[in-house]
């Protein structure tokens, strides 16, 4: 059998209605699980850039990256998968802050870059921003101090050097 | 009874057709389609003066060339019907949405031109969507106009409302919500481009009845220019070089066609090619006609339910040369058996296509008409002689297995379905457009009438869905008035848009319907035959009305065959009437189709008797 493979999708699009709905159909209609998804609008407010993150054998992959292609509403479409490209994500994570575990948060947002961006009697809330493993590291480290609350956005990528996708 | 005519002489009428029909599928159509427009002068026409979205709507049909509307009306597109008596364009009343699609799916490959439909909202649109489906598998030009509740109400759940963009998003090539008059033009300009252009299929707008009765300047849009959508016709010119090394030095060619020839009228050049390198040939179903089916070269039709030496000469080839066909599973059954010793070149228009389910050495994305022309010159230069002597070996072993295991049915003292279709093709001198429905009736259709021409065979390929084919007849007839077009049909799918004799009737269109009446809902009683120990369950069909009664209820001629005696006569009859005509022929209950290679088995395992 052939091995799962994760891809990042960037997908530029009409700004329209309907436009992701036809998207995200092509995975849905294969029975695929799209990972992260994150939508936006580019500089030219006509177009948005889409950027999908999703699992799949390659042979499966290269199919809808085709037929990607072939969505009339579709601009452009760039796989990230054998390219070097930058991945951010971002993520608002609430975190317990009572007077034992306050000095611990602290110190592990600052180890991370975080931000606090609100503070109560109760809890912070920092927020954090990088790729998939800073962020899932950051959740490891503050699980044990209690309760957690997140929210968290899909990835968004940007090939390195100049290749990859302009505007 | 009834006072239908004998028809007027087949021979001259239908010559007339043919001229028609070759002009529009080998010129007109497939550069109109190219070039993305229809007929028109598009950008000055009646600059200024302000038009209802209705009008609007009808001005750009006439400039894409329009002249026939199939559909039904509804409270959601009274309007748009309100403002057709004023436009020189026909519409046909079909009884059902779904038989209004199927008629302009037939229309659409018989006339070479983009079929239009016309529903309301709501059922009316949901009723279309079968109809969508198979013309979308099928790869079939078409507009389908569905009614929408006004703006300000949609998404409320108003009376009427459903979201046939939504519903219809996965099975038409795009589709559209017109809110706005201003949206109309421009929106059906593209949806015409979008449908016929590239790899062609179904486009839905749906418009919303505000927008059709809001009015706003008028000012015909220029050819449609669309950022992210560009079909590539012009092939790789590097690719065609290696598959024209490639074919040079192969030993056991085989050239495997699919409905992309006859869309892209390549049907000339792949015989031209066929015979340049002394290939055998085989299709689809979608391709029949692509090559003429009395050609030395012809193997027949390949796959699940093809002959002995189609699926030999697959297996066992060295070469295989697809083109414009998918490579669907019930051609290639299990992949890893399919072709295990070619090499494959692939032309699709669809780069989607390529590569799909079987692994190609030469991927060539282009118009299968462009490229087999480019193809056939730099073959000129390629080493060719003696290339029939060469293959010779291969020829003689094909012509082997067409020894082996012929095409062929026993006898009986009951009418053979098999017998019903051959008496067809020779009463009609295999001149006729014919339509199936879906079974062991299409199967028995696509073996044993032989088609020589593009264009004559309309099926539901793809999708396969019963019911498909009087509408079908009713499309065809509609786009040749002058050939004869029969559908042949089970006693099951017949059933399922029966209705549509009333529309046969209404227009004086003699289409004929020739049931194959096995009591059964046989394509699945001969599943349960072979693979389940001959559990018949819910397939059993005896209960069903008198078909010869029911012709007559509906105004038409009905009339039946018992033995095999009553065949001819009955059919001779059916085509002298200038009239729809039910032929109810009760065959042998039991019959199967063969060969048949079960499903998920290797070509090469066939099931011959
Ligand atoms: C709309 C639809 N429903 C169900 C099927 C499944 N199906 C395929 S063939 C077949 C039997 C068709 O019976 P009949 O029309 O009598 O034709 P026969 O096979 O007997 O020639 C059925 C039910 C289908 N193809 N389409």
């Amino acid at each position: 059998m052939n091995q799962e493979e994760r891809h990042t999708i960037s997908i530029l699009v009409d700004n329209e209605p309907g436009v992701l709905s036809r998207v995200a159909g092509l995975f849905s209609g294969r029975g695929f699980n799209i990972a992260s998804l994150n939508v936006a609008e580019t500089l030219e407010s006509e177009l948005s850039r889409i950027t999908l993150v999703s699992y799949g054998v390659a042979q499966i992959q290269e199919q809808i990256n085709k037929q990607l292609r072939k969505l009339v509403n579709v601009v452009k479409v760039t796989d990230f998968s054998d390219s070097d490209c930058v991945e951010r994500e971002m993520a608002l994570v609430k975190v317990q802050s009572d007077a034992e575990h306050r000095a611990e948060v602290l110190r592990i947002a600052d180890i991370f870059r975080c931000k606090v961006v609100d503070v109560s009697p109760n809890d912070y809330t920092i927020e954090v921003t990088g790729n998939r493993g800073k962020i899932e590291a950051l959740i490891d480290l503050l699980r044990p101090v209690g309760s957690l609350e997140i929210a968290r956005t899909g990835v968004i990528a940007m090939a390195r050097s100049k290749k990859g996708t302009k505007k | 009874m009834h006072d239908w005519s004998p028809r007027p002489p087949p021979g001259r009428s239908f010559a007339e057709g043919t001229a028609r029909h070759t002009v529009l599928n080998e010129k007109e159509s497939s550069l109109s389609r190219h070039n993305g427009n229809g007929p028109g002068s598009p950008g000055k026409k009646r600059k200024g003066t302000k038009l209802t979205g209705a009008k609007i709507l009808f001005e750009v049909l006439k400039d894409e060339g329009v002249e026939i509307i199939f559909g039904y009306p509804g409270g959601a597109v009274i309007d748009i019907y309100d403002t057709m008596p004023q436009y020189d364009i026909r519409h046909v009343l079909t009884r059902h949405e779904q038989a209004a699609v199927h008629a302009a799916d037939a229309y659409s490959r018989t006339s070479g031109k983009v079929g239009v439909c016309l529903v309301t909202s709501g059922p009316g649109a949901t009723n279309t969507v079968t109809g969508i489906a198979s013309a979308y598998m099928d790869s079939i030009p078409l507009v389908v106009f569905t009614g929408q509740v006004p703006s300000s109400l949609i998404g409320n759940d108003a009376f009427q409302e459903v979201d046939i963009v939504g519903i219809t998003r996965p099975c038409t090539k795009h589709n559209y919500l017109v809110k706005e008059a201003s949206r109309v033009a421009e929106t059906v300009r593209e949806a015409f481009y979008l449908a016929r252009s590239g790899r062609p299929g179904p486009v839905v707008v749906d418009l919303c009845k505000d927008a059709m009765a809001g009015e706003v300047e008028f000012v015909l849009p220029p050819a449609a220019c669309m950022k992210g959508y560009s079909p590539k016709y012009e092939p790789h010119k590097g690719q065609v070089k290696k598959a024209a090394q490639l074919i040079a030095k192969s030993k056991r060619p085989v050239i495997f066609g699919g409905g992309g020839v006859i869309l892209s009228g390549a049907s000339a050049e792949l015989r031209t090619l066929a015979e340049k390198i002394t290939a055998p040939v085989t299709t689809t179903l979608m391709g029949l006609g692509g090559f003429p089916g009395t050609h030395d070269l012809w193997l027949v039709m390949l796959g699940m339910h093809g002959t002995f030496r189609a699926n030999m000469a697959i297996t066992e080839c060295d070469l295989l040369i697809g083109i414009g066909a998918r490579f669907d599973d019930r051609v290639t059954g299990r992949i890893d058996s399919f072709a295990p010793h070619a090499k494959i070149i692939h032309i699709d228009i669809d780069p989607t296509s390529i590569q799909k389910n079987v692994p190609v050495n030469v991927p060539i994305v282009g118009d299968c008409k462009i490229t087999l022309q480019q193809l056939n010159a730099m073959l000129d230069h390629e080493d060719l002689a003696n290339v029939s002597e060469k293959r010779r070996p291969w020829l003689d072993q094909i012509r082997a297995w067409k020894e082996t295991a012929p095409l062929a049915y026993t006898q009986c003292k009951n009418i053979k379905p098999q017998f019903v279709v051959e008496k067809i093709y020779e009463l009609t001198r295999g001149e006729a457009i014919i339509t199936t429905e879906v079974g062991q009736n299409q199967m028995w259709a696509a073996q044993y009438y032989h088609f020589d021409r593009p264009n004559s065979f309309v099926t539901s390929g793809g999708l396969g869905c019963m019911g498909f084919g009087l509408p079908a007849a009713i499309g065809a007839q509609t786009a040749c008035p002058g050939r004869t077009v029969v559908d042949i049909a089970g006693d099951g799918s017949i059933q399922m848009n029966i209705q549509e004799l009333a529309t046969a009737v209404e227009n004086k269109l003699p289409v004929k319907v020739a049931i194959l009446n096995n009591g059964y809902l046989g394509m699945v009683r001969q599943w349960q035959q072979l693979f389940k120990d001959r559990r018949y369950v819910a397939t059993d069909m005896s209960h069903a009305p008198d078909f010869v009664k029911l012709a007559e209820a509906y105004g038409a001629v009905g009339m039946r065959a018992t033995t095999p005696e009553e065949v001819e006569p009955v059919i001779r009859k059916a085509l002298e009437l200038d009239a729809p005509v039910i032929m109810d022929f009760v065959v042998e209950r039991e019959e199967c189709v063969y060969p048949m290679v079960p499903a998920g088995a290797a070509i090469k395992d066939m099931l011959l008797v």
